[in-house]
């Protein structure tokens, strides 16, 4: 059982690998940032799952983002693993003190706190002329223990680590997510009275949860930093953050896989807009969060598991 | 002192003397600049965070899209004063130009907002009335790009008509002083609306008890849709009184509705007397920091709200209460 | 030796309202008192300050002779005193079995294990013989918003009685709940709580009840107690059976004089 799930990890990890090889440069690249911004509506979702929306997980992406950015530009440090390391220590290591403040607050304030919050990055980085202001800078190639890639060879690289992410962060979320800590979450939407009666800190529960989603958007961000090579503050913007939300919404919040489809279907239709007619993308994404609320309210997900229980009979 | 003062003594002294002075010059002419810009600065934010707050005291909806009425007022304004200035006609007139063509596009959009989408959604959970809102602004943002481009719009006759005023120094637009004016007179309306009409009693009675306000039979769903235009009115003024200061141009909703949010945080979600004190703190905060020490200019307003919030976690106006169980 | 629980001079207001004033009540190992009261009495607001949820205005609560005044409820359970709620506090999404395993998890357990299933044999067998204590294990894969008052009611204890608290206090096990019914409910709630040795405190309006079940009564009246002793010296206090109860009891007692005070408060109100 065991031994078979984790073959069934490995084949779909090499599965999806050989995809994003196999397919067009620039579908393998959105394919990526699907990945990256996947991981951080993992969180999102983690957080909904606790009754809580986020509009602020920009402030970690961001922070992985910028942390990629500043250890491969400033620092001489490529390796993948050291700035995987870097970015969540820096992200959790924020999300301790923010988290403090904001843990305590429930519904459209924490949404708009912790929207607030990723606005002050913003604010600092936009001002920032050593972190290259509203532009941003460019993000140097990373490599792995001691390899160091060819051109060709650093986007696969790349993409394996996006992978790799996706799977095994999407292993432990499945997990977690029927765990006695993952179920906390749901019991504290449900009735924090209730939690807190049973002898357990509410706030604690949080508090944690906060501190995960924190790594996974700057793990998020790492990703997305890595493949597109530049980063910019726009990333700690607040719509940015929307787009974690809407997505997160999209999917659904009943399964791991759903953040990770809802990622991938955001970017094809985000391509596909800009294209087709440029003015309309955010038209797009109101319409299709209205419809979700008033007709899908568990998200796409819900159609997934509704035909899987229909066709169970 | 002695008497015996040395040549020396006496010219370090008086060069002290004028080294004060010139300090003392230059900090109170920082201050009054500091004063002034903040005090404008939060006339102009008292006037958007006031329908904000109000809507949200009323429907308990915190409206996103409050941005994009802001943004719609903006357009209509200098949109029609563009082409107000292009017929040549009376100058002074433009005024009124700028402020009917916003209000009755902001009017006209919340009339339609309110209701064709959001009174079918009465009721539901206020996250879930964020995101819905969420969802309007994004529509509402690209329209204003199909109906007015993505070139920025300019309409500073208004700005320039009223020329300036040198104070200690300092040249200040009078425009400026006329947003003080009219956020002053804004909010004069709204309190004497508020405590002296019976309407504004209604009012308050939904926002301290919708439940008791439906027994004693008032018309909530009237006064709500009053609210929202009252509100979206609101929203797009402020965005008619700025267009003439700045070039209107894509994304200025969604830049102003996250500094609205901290204003009405801070005094406390829902109060208007809570939405004019914001205001203040959050403007005084901004000017001192443009002033003194820009590189925080957007920092210093989440700080102020941080530190706020960490000290009154209700905000300044509202009054916490716990669930009776 | 120290009460188990004891209040000095416990206050409490809300704005002008005064929901509690010179609350002075001990209660020992092993006693079941029941608590009576009108509507608005300050039965609630007793249960909560004693539990941490409300901050007193003034006075002293201790347990086992310490303070656990400014205690959160979590630190209050964790001391021993547990608590059931007027209107059932659940977690209305989930299924009954799941409540009881999500509570079994963070009282009992009180472990986070970030990725140990939730969901084992084991645990599902435990939780099953935990409903079946209450004689709710048929609702067990009912979710909750859909159940009856009484199952709520019942598994509302169930939850507060996993931490073994050595004093319970229930606020209205039967409230909400059938007449025909409310025997059965606090039959089964009063087996179980005998069975752990728990000290009792229960709030209930039916008068039956509180003498089938109580050894000691509290009578609240505005805030205040009225009267606390014996249940059927309190229940024939003609000052409780005038603004407490309502009406007239035939309280079926021993003691003379008790029975005495049960008639005059007839001839006042015939004169
Ligand atoms: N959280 C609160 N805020 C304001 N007033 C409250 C609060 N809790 C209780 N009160 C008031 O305190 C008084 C006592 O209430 P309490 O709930 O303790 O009464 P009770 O005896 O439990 O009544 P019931 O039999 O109706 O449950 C009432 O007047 C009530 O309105
Ligand atoms: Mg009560």
């Amino acid at each position: 059982m065991q031994t078979k799930s984790i073959l069934l990890l490995i084949g779909g990890a090499l599965g999806l690998f050989v995809l994003g090889l196999l397919v067009p440069e620039w579908l393998s690249y959105l394919m990526i940032i699907a990945m990256g911004k996947g991981i951080v509506v993992l969180g999102v979702v983690l957080l909904m799952r606790a009754g809580l929306v986020s509009f602020g997980q920009g402030l970690y992406y961001c922070i992985g983002a910028y942390v990629a950015g500043t250890l491969t530009q400033f620092a001489g440090i490529s390796d993948v693993l050291l700035i995987l390391l870097a970015s969540i220590a820096a992200s959790v290591l924020v999300a301790a003190l923010v988290g403090l403040l904001l843990c305590r607050y429930r519904g459209i304030f924490f949404a708009m706190f912790s929207m607030a919050f990723s606005m002050i990055l913003y604010g600092l980085l936009v001002r920032s002329s050593v972190l290259g202001s509203t532009d941003g800078f460019n993000v140097l190639r990373p490599s792995l223990l001691g390899w160091v890639p060819s051109d060709d060879a650093s986007s696969d690289l790349v993409l394996a680590v996006a992978v790799v992410m996706v799977m095994i962060l999407g292993s432990l979320m499945w997990l977690y997510f029927r765990s006695l800590s993952g179920y906390a979450g749901e019991a504290v939407r449900e009735n924090e009275i209730r939690v807190e009666y049973l002898g357990t800190s509410v706030f604690r529960i949080i508090y944690t949860k906060y501190l995960i989603a924190a790594a996974l958007a700057g793990i998020g961000g790492t990703v997305t930093a890595l493949v597109s090579g530049h980063v910019d503050p726009e990333m700690a913007y607040w719509t940015t953050s929307g787009e974690f939300v809407f997505i997160a919404l999209m999917g659904g919040t009943s399964h791991v896989a759903a953040p990770m489809v809802g990622a991938g279907l955001f970017e094809l239709l985000r391509t596909y807009a800009f294209a087709i007619a440029p003015y309309t993308w955010q038209m797009i994404l109101g319409s299709t969060l209205l419809l979700i609320i008033i007709f899908l309210p568990s998200g796409l997900w819900s159609l997934v598991s509704r035909f899987s229980r229909q066709a169970r009979g | 002192m002695t008497r015996h003062v040395g040549r020396a003594e006496l010219s370090l002294c008086s060069l002290l003397r004028a080294f004060g002075a010139k300090v003392w010059d230059v900090v109170m002419t920082q201050l009054l600049a500091i004063i002034i810009d903040g005090v404008v600065y939060a006339s102009w934010l008292f006037i958007i965070a006031a329908g904000l707050t109000l809507i949200y005291g009323v429907m308990r909806i915190l409206n996103m899209a409050h941005g994009s009425f802001y943004a719609i007022g903006a357009y209509a304004g200098a949109g029609m004063v563009g082409w107000y200035f292009s017929t040549g006609s009376v100058p002074w007139l433009s005024f009124a130009v700028l402020i009917g063509a916003a209000l009755i596009a902001g009017l006209f959009i919340g009339l339609l907002i309110e209701r064709g989408l959001l009174r079918f959604m009465y009721g539901r959970n206020e996250v879930v009335m964020i995101l819905v809102t969420y969802a309007i602004l994004l529509i509402l943002e690209d329209a204003i790009k199909l109906i007015w481009g993505v070139e920025p719009y300019f309409a500073y006759q208004p700005y320039s008509l009223l020329g300036r005023t040198k104070l200690a120094g300092l040249s200040f637009a009078n425009y400026d002083f006329m947003l003080i004016v009219v956020s002053t007179l804004i909010g004069l309306a709204l309190w004497y609306g508020l405590n002296r009409t019976r309407n504004g009693k209604l009012l308050r009675v939904v926002i301290h008890d919708r439940e008791i306000a439906q027994a004693l039979g008032i018309n909530v769903s009237r006064i709500f849709t009053i609210t929202f235009l009252i509100g979206a009115g609101l929203g797009a003024l402020a965005g008619a009184l700025t267009a003439p200061g700045l070039s209107v141009v894509p994304g200025i909703g969604i830049e102003v509705i996250v500094l609205a949010f901290a204003v009405v945080v801070i005094g406390g979600l829902g109060s208007v007397s809570g939405a004019l004190v914001g205001a203040l703190i959050v403007g005084l905060a901004r000017a001192a920091a443009v002033h003194l020490y820009p590189e925080v200019e957007l920092f210093v307003i989440y700080a102020v709200m941080g530190l706020v919030l960490a000290i009154r976690p209700q905000g300044l106006f509202a009054v916490a209460s716990a669930r009776k169980i | 030796m120290s009460a188990l629980l004891e209040t000095r001079n416990l206050e409490r207001s809300f704005g002008a309202v005064t929901a509690a004033v010179d609350i002075n009540v001990s209660i020992n190992a092993g006693e079941v008192v029941g608590v009576i009261g009108s509507n608005g009495a300050g039965k609630t607001t007793f249960i909560n300050m004693v539990t941490g949820y409300l901050k007193p205005s003034a006075g002293e609560i201790l347990v086992d002779g310490r303070s656990i005044v400014g205690l959160q409820p979590r630190a209050v359970v964790r001391a021993g005193v547990g608590r059931s709620f007027q209107v059932a506090q659940l977690f209305p999404e989930l299924s009954v079995l799941d409540n009881v395993l999500v509570a079994l998890g963070l009282s009992v357990d009180r472990k986070l294990t970030l990725l140990r299933p939730l969901h084992s044999q084991k645990r599902r067998r435990k939780a099953l013989e935990i409903l079946a204590e209450y004689e709710i294990a048929g609702h067990a894969d009912e979710v909750v918003a859909t159940l009856p008052q009484g199952v709520r009611k019942l598994l509302d204890i169930a939850m507060a009685m996993l931490s073994s608290p050595r004093l319970m206090l229930l606020d209205e096990p039967t409230s909400g709940v059938a007449i025909e019914d409310k025997f059965a409910l606090m039959e089964t709630v009063m087996n179980r709580v005998r069975k752990s040795n728990a000290a009792t405190l229960f709030v209930e309006h039916d008068m039956d009840v509180v003498q089938r079940y109580a050894d000691r009564v509290l009578a609240f009246y505005d805030g205040r107690i009225l009267a606390d002793g014996t249940t059927a010296k309190v229940l024939s206090d003609p000052k409780v059976q005038e603004l407490v109860v309502g009406h007239h009891l035939d309280i079926e007692v021993d003691s003379a004089d008790a029975y005495e005070s049960t008639v005059v408060p007839m001839e006042v109100r015939n004169a």
